[in-house]
């Protein structure tokens, strides 16, 4: 036993990595309400006036304030940066100082060129040569595999978004168990498991074998991170302030090696709590204290950047990092899991003001604390910045210990990871159905030359044959590109430190996405309820729709058009799992374009069900815009319909509503109108 | 039976507790100068639709409405007699919060017959939000083409049932934001024992869109709506009257 473990419960967690079992020992629920939390301290104040003043400069810079052109970022590349250390209690960079993007090239060599110059930085010669002559990336190698139908199902943004030059992300280290275990620790257990992995060296061993040897280096590299700073961080934390610290020195190391698309934290606000609630007991720091280190943390974690390019910037509507913690929920016993610092965590929206970084993500369950509840609707209204998902729905698959990657993604943290796969675009797909695999806007043939549509009006039973064909082939088509992907970043962009602080036994998600669900079930519904005439082009392509009559739309918790969302859903899964995936990896799907919805549709034709080229596709599992007329229940009842099972990956739906839609004003209306006080007042 | 609907709204927050499934009905003897549902005077257009049709949407949103239940309103909902009376009674049966949005118009302490019908829907009604238009029965007459001695006579029935109420009244300017007769209506609500909330809701235009739809004249064209202020300041005149009378009652009581 660690003496730094001092007042913990023993457990299974004292001799094999076991996190959960730590937490599920330890933490303490609370239940109370948020009249314990306190203010910023002058510290924090000053700190965050800084990073205000920094954030304007980087505005008027026009977005970027400095960028690195001449070190290749790695977990120990710069030196120590810090706002100002003497006010800092959480330290670390990606650089040597704050605002200052890193230089990432094994994605890619000419995206990290782009996103430089694009902001007015060239990279370094030297580097560009290195990284085009002698060191091959991940963009190179993806792009010596393609098939040429895969390069034209690209280009025709059929398939769209793939990580194909920039870091797939969507992998969640478990930072906690650096400052559980220590680095030591874990280097003992990461070398046992190189130990005792298998010896006849097929492809699989060798490159299990390899990977552990990364990782062994990568988690070397840590503990000089910590150095860096000034901590030796092989031994386990012994405080609060070190486990937060501990923590954190895991999760920059992972954004100083990797620019993922979705660099999510994990759920650390009940471990750190249990740390918290031990100094307090022993009397070491003060809720003043406890706070402002999360103040800290949580500063830092605003503070990720990363060099992108203007076209993906406008992919993702914004420079977007994902540092998803997922706070709350309930344990499989039955307890809920919100202790006092899930409040410190949230607390920081108003001691630092809102912010969608780290994107704060509730787990809800119809069984946390009452005042718990409260206090989140009161945060939502305040700061409109935190997230919500169904634990009750998660908890079943993944028990309680897993996270949320990116914004949707559920994986048990350090035990199952993902292969992000972007998403294949279905009203597209729709369209190649009906004009036999010619894109509609490139005119040219992309999909397999099957027979296009005869006669003016389309028939329900011929383009549902003609489209489950066509999906048969994108599916395919699909998970082979994103074979290609995933083969390669493991190559040449491997995430070692943040596989380093997974088991050695990893559950691959194998995540692909669809776009344009709502556009295609309202299309289907258009030809089967109402009449849709086509219009072709001089070439014969059908390039535009009539629809004469009207016809049920998705959102009105109509099971007519309903169902056929459902079966969509359902059908392009299983055309997915038919198909070899990468590493064995679990295939599972998404329906959440939050933002990208926009980029796809303008690279989308006239669909039939009478939406115009260019126009957004709806985000996610959205109803389309202004379809869904029955209210907002209605609306949520038709997306509710759509399985979890086939959607494993995640649904969303993206929902705005005007205040005064939420209820009464309690200023105009009088509820609960207490006649005896009325009496009594002046 | 079959009942003529004009909509429903599966997310409705302003018509009773909580969220609720609203079924807004055709047909009103009213017109009140401010309607802004002037599609629901008609009583036999809209969509027909079975109380089981409505009760089978209801299940489906369940989850979302657990804490608030079925709200009926239109149009005069009471129009409808024996398919709201249908439809609470089954609603009940299934253990659903009911709450009946009224003028009250309908209602004739005179006619044995309306008083059975009235009793029967009563028995099944958790809420009703009583809109009182005017105090004055001239100037209501006259903003609404009926008088309200059926609306008051209506609202003591209803304390003397002891059925739980809502006041809802809207402030129009220059018809019913006169200080004298907020405080008239008022004083009338302090004598009721059975007033559970008073909701008092600033007069907007919105509905002149459906009068251009419909092609009929909007009466109010030239009336601004009015802000959240001016049915503060309503509401606290409405409320200075009940107390008046509430304390009236006191001393009589006392005396």
């Amino acid at each position: 036993m660690y003496t730094e473990w001092n007042g913990f419960r023993e457990g299974k967690w004292t001799s094999t990595v076991n996190v959960r079992d730590f937490i599920q020992k330890n933490y303490t629920m609370y239940d109370g309400d948020e009249s314990f939390l306190v203010g910023p301290t002058e510290a924090t104040n000053k700190l965050w006036d800084q990073v205000l003043e920094l954030s304007k400069q980087e505005r008027e810079a026009g977005g970027v304030l400095d960028m690195d052109t001449h070190v290749v970022s790695t977990i120990t590349s710069h030196g120590a940066g810090y706002l100002d250390k003497g006010l800092e209690t959480i330290v670390g960079f990606q650089t040597e100082k704050p605002f200052k993007r890193s230089l990432q090239p094994f994605g890619g060599i000419r995206m990290a060129q782009n996103a430089c110059h694009e902001n007015g930085y060239e990279v370094d010669p030297e580097i560009v040569d290195i990284f085009t002559k002698y060191r091959k990336t991940h963009n190179q190698g993806v792009f010596d595999v393609y098939t040429p139908e895969m390069k034209l199902a690209r280009k025709s943004a059929i398939i769209t978004g793939l990580p194909d030059a920039y870091g797939r992300g969507r992998i969640i280290g478990d930072y906690r168990r650096v400052a559980l275990y220590g680095i030591d620790f874990l280097i003992e257990d990461k070398k046992n498991q190189l130990a005792t992995s298998l010896v006849r060296m097929t492809s699989d061993n060798m490159r299990l074998r390899e990977e552990l040897a990364e990782q062994l280096r990568a988690l070397e590299e840590l503990k000089e991170l910590g150095n860096i700073y000034g901590f030796d961080i092989s031994k386990p934390a012994k405080d609060a302030k070190e486990a937060i610290q501990w923590l954190y020195f895991g999760y920059l190391a992972a954004v100083k090696e990797q620019n993922g698309a979705a660099m999510s934290l994990g759920r650390t606000s009940t471990f750190v709590d249990i740390y918290i609630t031990r100094d307090l007991n022993n009397g070491v720091i003060t809720e003043e204290q406890a706070q402002e280190y999360i103040d800290h943390f949580i500063m830092k974690l605003r503070l990720v950047k990363f060099a992108r390019t203007p076209e993906y910037n406008a992919l993702f509507s914004g420079d977007p990092t994902w540092v998803t913690e997922t706070i709350g929920g309930v344990g499989v016993d039955g307890r809920h899991m919100v202790t006092k610092s899930s409040y410190r965590y949230l607390h920081t929206l108003q001691n630092l003001g809102p912010a969608p970084e780290p994107n704060l993500t509730v787990l809800w369950s119809t069984r946390l604390p009452q005042n718990f509840k409260r206090y989140c609707a009161k945060m939502s209204i305040q700061s409109s910045a935190i997230q919500y998902e169904n634990d009750d729905l998660m908890r079943v698959t993944h028990g309680d210990d897993y996270a949320i990657a990116c914004c949707v993604s559920s994986m048990r943290i350090g035990k199952e990871m993902q292969f992000f796969g972007a998403r294949a675009n279905l009203a597209k797909c729709l369209l190649y159905a009906v004009n036999g695999g010619i894109d509609e806007k490139l005119k040219i043939q992309v999909g397999p030359r099957y027979r296009a549509i005869e006669g003016d009006y389309l028939d329900y039973d011929d383009v549902m044959q003609k489209f489950d064909d066509m999906m048969e082939w994108l599916a395919g088509l699909y998970v082979n590109t994103l074979n290609v992907i995933h083969y390669m970043h493991d190559k040449y962009a491997y995430e070692k430190i943040q596989m380093a602080l997974h088991d050695r036994e990893v559950k691959r998600y194998f995540a692909t996405g669809i776009a344009g669900l709502s556009v295609v079930a309202d299309s289907l519904s258009a030809i089967k309820y109402a009449k849709v005439k086509v219009i072709r082009d001089e070439d014969g392509i059908i390039t535009d729709y009539e629809v004469e009559g009207d016809f049920p739309k998705y959102g009105n918790n109509d099971d007519r058009v309903d169902q056929i969302a459902v079966n969509l859903v359902h059908t392009f899964m299983d055309k997915i799992r038919k198909h070899h995936t990468y590493r064995d990896g679990f295939p599972t799907m998404s329906i959440l374009t939050i933002t990208s919805n926009v980029v796809y549709g303008k690279k989308t034709g006239n669909t039939p069900d009478g939406r115009r080229m260019g126009e957004p596709l709806a985000p996610g599992a959205n109803p389309m815009h202004k379809r869904d007329t029955h209210g907002a229940v209605a609306s949520l009842a038709s997306v509710a319909k759509l399985p979890f099972k086939d959607a494993q990956d995640g649904i969303s739906n993206t929902f705005s509503i005007i205040p005064g839609a939420l209820g009464k004003d309690d200023q105009v209306f009088m509820g609960e109108l207490d006649l005896d006080r009325l009496m009594d007042e002046k | 039976m079959k009942g003529y609907i004009h909509s429903t709204e599966s997310f409705g927050t302003v018509d009773g507790p909580g969220i609720r499934y609203v079924v807004f009905m055709q047909g009103c003897p009213m017109r009140c100068k401010y309607c802004h549902n002037p599609d629901t005077w008609d009583l036999k257009t809209g969509k027909e639709v079975e109380v089981d049709d409505i009760l089978k949407e209801y299940e489906s949103y369940r989850n979302f409405l657990k804490d608030g239940g079925i709200t009926a309103t239109g149009g005069e909902p009471m129009m409808q007699m024996d398919f709201l009376i249908e439809l609470f009674e089954k609603a009940k049966e299934k253990e659903i919060h009911t709450c009946l949005d009224t003028s009250g118009i309908v209602f004739n302490e005179n006619n044995p017959r309306i008083i059975e019908k009235i009793d029967r829907l009563l028995s099944v009604t958790d809420l009703i939000m009583l809109d009182i238009k005017h105090i004055d029965p001239v100037l209501h007459e006259d903003l609404t083409g009926q008088t309200n001695d059926q609306i008051l006579a209506f609202s003591r029935y209803l304390d003397k049932k002891k059925v739980p109420v809502w006041i809802r009244h809207v402030v129009v300017p220059t018809i019913t934001d006169d200080e004298e007769y907020l405080d008239k209506l008022g004083y009338f609500i302090g004598d009721l024992t059975n007033v559970k909330a008073l909701d008092v809701l600033p007069y907007h235009d919105m509905g002149k869109a459906k009068y251009q739809e419909l092609g009929i004249d909007y009466p109010l064209a030239d009336l601004k709506s009015i802000g959240k202020s001016e049915a503060i300041k309503a509401r606290n005149t409405i409320l200075k009257g009940m107390k008046r009378r509430l304390l009236e009652k006191k001393s009589q009581q006392n005396g």
